[in-house]
């Protein structure tokens, strides 16, 4: 297989990854660095690309094993204050994406939910997959990932409303 | 009419029953600019994933064709080598010629002739033995010395 053969499987779904290790991981610099590795990884086994039934779901799957191992590891190294603190300023220096106050509210919010949740809702929310794929890349089963969605949704909307009602905005 | 239908929607859609289009619809909805004053919220929520949707990889990828060398395949490859080489690196069996022969012949009678006038050099160096055998005829005279050191002694007492 050619790179370019190569890059016109990962092409199309290469941002996805990316935005799903930017979910878990949070800072910009480290998710590249995940999709990097994890498309590294489908290039050193090139060869085995086409038995892949789907190299998409393969590489989400992947991409999460690999975002959620490194949390774990940051974890044990006590480093995990660091990350929760961690500012991704480049939200702000990308100007044609301006988030508005209540869209980095909702950022903020999904962040604090749970890993299962968070990743959800990126993949359903964002990415727009529907839920077969979904469960096959989580490992999950179809209706658990609806009740997760489910969740998700409505904790993201409650907590909205609530800060709202503080009279945040 | 369009309102009612929304809030269905977003019932549903909280429950995690809609399908992909009806959620395309409700991202519709909430991208317009006025949206009913009680869903401001779900602007918010739509609109940053709508936002999000679009952020990209934007790190270079490198693709390495070369293969690493695999240096534990470099020593056997150098064993082989090194095996045909002395397997097939015998010293060859010149041909003697008869010029290779007359060549021999001659130098060996010159050499032959080299060591004979050596020999005869050597007979006469010969004599020198009669020089030493002299020189132990005249070590006797030490003996004669002794004697002469005890008669001395003697005279002295």
């Amino acid at each position: 297989m050619t790179q370019s053969e190569f890059l016109k499987i990962v092409t199309p779904f290469k941002d996805k990854v990316f935005r799903l290790a930017k979910r878990l991981l949070v800072s910009r610099e480290e998710a590249e660095d995940a999709t990097q590795e994890v498309l590294l990884k489908l290039w050193r086994n090139k060869g085995q690309i086409e038995n892949y039934k789907n190299v998409e779901a393969f590489s989400m799957t992947m991409t999460k094993n690999f975002c959620l191992d490194k949390l774990k590891s940051k974890q044990s190294q006590n480093l995990k204050i660091v990350h929760n603190n961690y500012q991704d300023h480049t939200v702000a220096l990308q100007k044609q994406i301006e988030l508005n106050d209540s869209m980095q509210w909702v950022a903020k919010i999904i962040q604090d939910l749970p890993e299962q949740q968070k990743l959800v809702v990126q993949l359903r929310d964002i990415e727009q997959y529907d839920f077969d794929e979904i469960a096959k890349m989580l490992d999950m089963n179809p209706t658990a990932v609806r009740v997760a969605l489910s969740r998700a949704r409505k904790i993201i909307r409650e907590k909205l409303t609530s800060t709202h009602n503080y009279g945040v905005r | 009419m369009v309102l009612d239908n929304i809030e269905q929607l977003l019932e549903k859609y909280e429950n995690g029953q809609t399908t992909l289009k009806e959620e395309a619809q409700l991202k519709d909805y909430f991208s317009q600019e006025t949206v009913a004053p009680h869903l401001g919220h779900y602007k918010a929520i739509f609109g940053y994933y709508l936002v999000n949707q679009q952020e990209a990889f934007t790190k270079t990828l490198p693709l390495q064709t070369k293969k690493k060398i695999n240096f534990k395949w470099l020593s056997v490859a150098a064993a082989v080598v090194l095996m045909v080489g002395i397997y097939f690196n015998k010293p060859n069996e010149d041909v003697i010629t008869d010029q290779d022969r007359l060549a021999y012949n001659q130098a060996k009678s010159y050499l032959e002739l080299v060591s004979k006038a050596l020999n005869k050099g050597t007979t006469q160096v010969g004599y020198l033995d009669a020089l030493n055998k002299a020189g132990t005829h005249v070590d006797y005279l030490k003996e004669m010395e002794n004697p002469i050191g005890r008669i001395l002694k003697i005279n002295n007492q």
